[in-house]
């Protein structure tokens, strides 16, 4: 029997009966990282990256049993030898590797190989058995660099800003909406953010991550205060009744699914970015073949095609695996609903 | 090629009907008046004829990338578009040149005419020359469905603002035949003095859909009704001993419709007709399916024009004499129409669209009710006092359809989208119950909200059976209500029926698959209606 196996509740370990991101309550789960679909609710035990405490605590409860280790450091569990390590997807996410009697498997969660400046980079680590997530796994996906994106960004807030308007960006509140906040150009005005983003930030904070200063939108402001600055919140809330309180504004989206023109006209925002957390094409073969893993296993995306793809252009023992993941669509969904921070 | 891409881009980018006009108005300001015309074709549908085929674009851009045929093929299924395909897959290049769109559309031309390898190593050339998103431009002004969001409309109101002209005229001028090629800006729009085309047809009037019942519109005295024919619109014109038919979608179609040039016999010059191409045989009008086998039929032959011989049922004069009627009231055109046909001979090629008689509304609701027995879809409403208008436009005409057939269907496979339903679930395909197995009988794409198709989409990922190529069968779980025009017998359907317009009507969270329609309900139907 295979160390790692799959099944209804999640990705199980029965040697050291632990599940790796299960979506169904156990008795102990290790976790990649805080988004939703890989950190859920009504597990006993919880043990993540130190970088995710703040977060899981805010998302899943403060008095969740949370153990948290460093990067690299190892954690044995009846035998088994668990350890973290970089998966550059948001900060403190993780690709979780374990080792039993020379039997290696590495399970990368989510993760990008572009370095985003806010998360530790990703690292491969060589392995026998590799999970992967195909999220973007088509050609056609293909990310500019950062700054590129970035700086599309700005120009975009600028032109705002010279209308008047506020410019407003949907970004999911853990990770892309920090990336945005780190990286956009303070000089050209205020960054406002939507409860869901500031409530996360303050976490991240807490955690002792260096974030630039931003401003919950509360009653406290009017229309004039938010003209010609930026407001990050998440994607669930752009054209919601919450953006009334904004002013003339307008709207952008950043998500990898703005890559596809289609998808960009299919959501109302008057701009899209190309910005996403996931690998892309390229970022997915650099990490599977840096592995040197024999055994792929494939889960969330575009499964079947880059299944085929590792089996015919690589030679690889490619499996797809149907797990509860869902990449970044979850994240559209998010910030329906409003919290004060 | 950058100031028109960059014009796409920035249409593409909004929904709102003003930046849009603006974005035209200022391309128009700053583009030189013959890349223009071009433009102004492009964004009308008109564009240089294919040089290469698709499938040697699919096949250079496979050799170029190095990728297999089987993921370009899938590739493409979640992109939809064949032109963003691959002008995203090929690598990414700086284009510091910048060659006009008149450049590009020139190369097309002349690309026509030569040898295949030559035409591979000039368009493998332009890739590699162009930025992705001028490279996405270059391959729809080959591939064609420049859907860039602009209306004849929305062109209209710009270029009337970009020349200070009153946009009706602008819509008149853009109709017809006219070739980007030869015609220049000022021609096409601004001089006076050149002699009119003779074939070119006026805007089409259209009405709008009356939502709520008649009352809203007054007193039933100031309204004509006809019944709502179900053909093809046409507008035809005899002027010059010519005579021309075109479609509503702007197609001159006269050749299709041979018959009809014989009413070069019966009308006087300079007039032109608006009405509706019907399939008329042993006294009465056949059913839309017959009508279907002749559209877009180029040649018709001896045993077509026997079979579905068709007659233009007329409801409306646009000129007569050779003058320009449409600001003249309903009234006033009715008249002349009905004097038209009361000289005119004994023919099978003109009808005249009786009006109902009729003096009050219940009275009119009630007939409407029975307009299918009339092999009709409903009724039009006319002001008397109105005008001929251009385009879609509230208050003068409106269409009161019957309400739509329906039927309660399982959806069994789902397929992805084009254009902004690109890699999402949308198109489905549905089935009846005939005894304990579902048999499929239409597709149906529209109707759901947004957020519906988000939410069947998240189910159609979860609950596949099988794929085959883009198509995944699904859990027969969903039932949705299916809404339609009308029905007839097929042999091309494995369930022997075809509807025309399906959409799904409702999503009947409330009913089990079991509770479903049958085969027998639709056999039913087909009986009364088909």
């Amino acid at each position: 029997m295979s160390l790692l196996t799959f099944n209804k509740n999640g990705i199980y370990c029965k040697q050291a009966d632990v599940y790796i991101d299960p979506w169904k309550p156990v008795k102990r789960a290790l976790v990649t990282h805080a988004h939703s679909d890989h950190a859920r609710s009504g597990h006993q035990k919880y043990l993540a990256h130190k970088r995710s405490e703040t977060v899981l605590r805010l998302r899943l409860g403060v008095d969740i049993n949370l153990e948290t280790v460093e990067f690299g450091e190892v954690k044995t569990i009846n035998g088994v030898k668990f350890s973290f390590h970089p998966a550059g997807h948001i900060p403190g996410s993780a690709q979780i590797r374990a080792e039993y009697k020379g039997e290696i498997w590495v399970v990368s969660g989510d993760y990008k190989v572009q370095e985003d400046g806010i998360s530790t980079p990703f690292e491969p680590i060589a392995c026998q058995h590799f999970i992967t997530e195909s999220t973007f796994g088509l050609p056609i996906y293909k990310w500019e660099q950062q700054p590129v994106v970035i700086n599309e960004i700005n120009q975009w807030w600028q032109s705002c800003k010279e209308k008047g308007k506020v410019a407003v960006i949907g970004a999911y509140s853990l990770g892309k909406a920090q990336r945005i906040i780190n990286h956009v150009d303070q000089g050209i005005g205020r960054i406002f953010t939507h409860g869901a983003v500031e409530n996360t930030n303050q976490a991240l904070r807490e955690g002792g991550m260096e974030i630039a200063p931003t401003t919950y939108v509360s009653d406290e402001f009017s229309k004039k205060d938010f003209a010609g600055n930026l407001v990050v919140c998440p994607p669930g809330a752009l054209g919601s009744a919450w953006m009334k309180r904004l002013g003339p504004a307008e709207t952008a989206f950043g998500s990898g699914w703005m890559a596809l023109r289609g998808a960009r006209r299919r959501r109302a925002a008057d701009r899209g970015f190309v910005l996403s957390d996931h690998a892309d094409w390229d970022g997915l073969n650099t990490a599977v073949l840096g592995t040197c893993a024999e055994n792929i296993y494939v889960t969330h995306g575009y499964q079947t095609a880059y299944t085929r793809w590792l089996i015919e252009e690589y030679g690889l023992n490619a499996v797809a695996v149907k797990t509860l993941y869902e990449g970044e669509g979850a994240e559209e969904q998010e910030g329906k609903e409003v919290k004060k921070p | 090629m950058k100031q028109f891409a960059n014009l796409f881009m920035q249409l593409d980018q909004t929904n709102k009907t003003n930046t849009k006009v603006a974005a035209l108005v200022d391309y128009f300001d700053k583009a030189p008046d013959e890349e223009k015309v071009w433009a102004i074709a492009i964004m009308s549908h008109r564009r240089p004829k294919r040089p290469v085929s698709t499938r040697d674009l699919r096949e250079w851009c496979q050799e170029e990338t190095g990728l297999p045929e089987w993921l370009f093929d899938e590739t493409y299924h979640v992109v939809g578009d064949l032109a963003e395909t691959i002008a995203k897959l090929l690598p990414k290049v700086e284009n510091t040149e910048d060659r006009g769109l008149l450049y590009w559309v020139n190369f097309l031309i002349e690309l026509r005419g030569k040898p295949q390898e030559e035409k591979k190593k000039q368009i493998l050339g332009a890739w590699k020359e162009l930025e992705t998103f001028e490279r996405f431009v270059f391959n729809k002004l080959i591939t064609g469905g420049f859907r860039m969001g602009v209306s004849q409309k929305l062109m209209t109101r710009a270029l009337s603002q970009h020349l200070e002209k009153d946009p009706a005229e602008m819509a008149h001028r853009l109709m017809g035949n006219w070739d980007p090629a030869t015609v220049t800006f000022y021609d096409l729009l601004l001089d006076d003095s050149v002699e009119a085309d003779t074939s070119k047809p006026y805007p089409f009037f259209l009405a709008y859909q009356l939502e709520d019942g008649p009352e809203s519109l007054g007193s039933p005295h100031d309204w004509f009704a006809e019944y709502k024919w179900d053909g093809i619109r046409g507008q035809l014109i005899f002027r010059n001993g010519e005579v021309f038919l075109w479609s509503r979608g702007e197609e001159l179609v006269t050749d299709q419709y041979p018959e009809l040039k014989a009413v070069a016999e019966l009308l006087p010059e300079g007039t032109v007709l608006d009405g509706e191409v019907l399939v008329y045989k042993d006294g009465q009008i056949q059913g839309f399916s017959l009508l279907q086998k002749r559209i877009g039929r180029k040649t018709v032959g001896a045993k077509m024009l026997k079979d579905a011989p068709v007659v233009l049922r007329c409801y409306d004069v646009l000129e007569w004499e050779g003058k320009d009627l449409r600001q003249e009231t309903q009234e006033f055109r009715r008249e002349i129409l009905e004097t038209l046909f009361a000289g005119l001979p004994d023919n099978n090629l003109l009808q005249l669209s009786e009006l109902i008689n009729f003096k009050s509304w219940e009275e009119l609701t009630a007939l409407r009710e029975d307009a299918r027995s009339q092999y009709s879809e409903g009724l039009m409403l006319k002001a008397k006092k109105g005008t001929y208008g251009v385009g879609r436009k509230k208050g003068d005409w409106w269409k009161w359809k019957v309400d739509a057939l329906t039927v309660d269907a399982v959806m069994i496979y789902a397929m992805r989208g084009h254009g902004r339903r690109a890699n999402l679930y949308t198109d489905y395909t549905f089935a009846v119950w005939d005894g304990d197995t579902l048999v499929p009988f239409t597709k149906a794409y529209s109707g759901l909200t947004d957020e519906e198709f988000n939410k069947v989409d998240s189910f159609v990922k979860r609950n596949t059976l099988e794929r085959f190529g883009p198509v995944r069968s699904v859990k027969p779980e969903l039932v949705f209500e299916i809404a339609f025009e009308g029905i007839q017998k097929s042999t091309r359907h494995k369930s022997g029926i075809a509807l025309r317009f399906p959409r799904m009507k409702r999503w009947r969270k409330d009913k089990p698959p079991n509770e479903a329609n049958t085969l027998e309900d639709l056999q039913d139907l087909l009986k009364l209606y088909g």
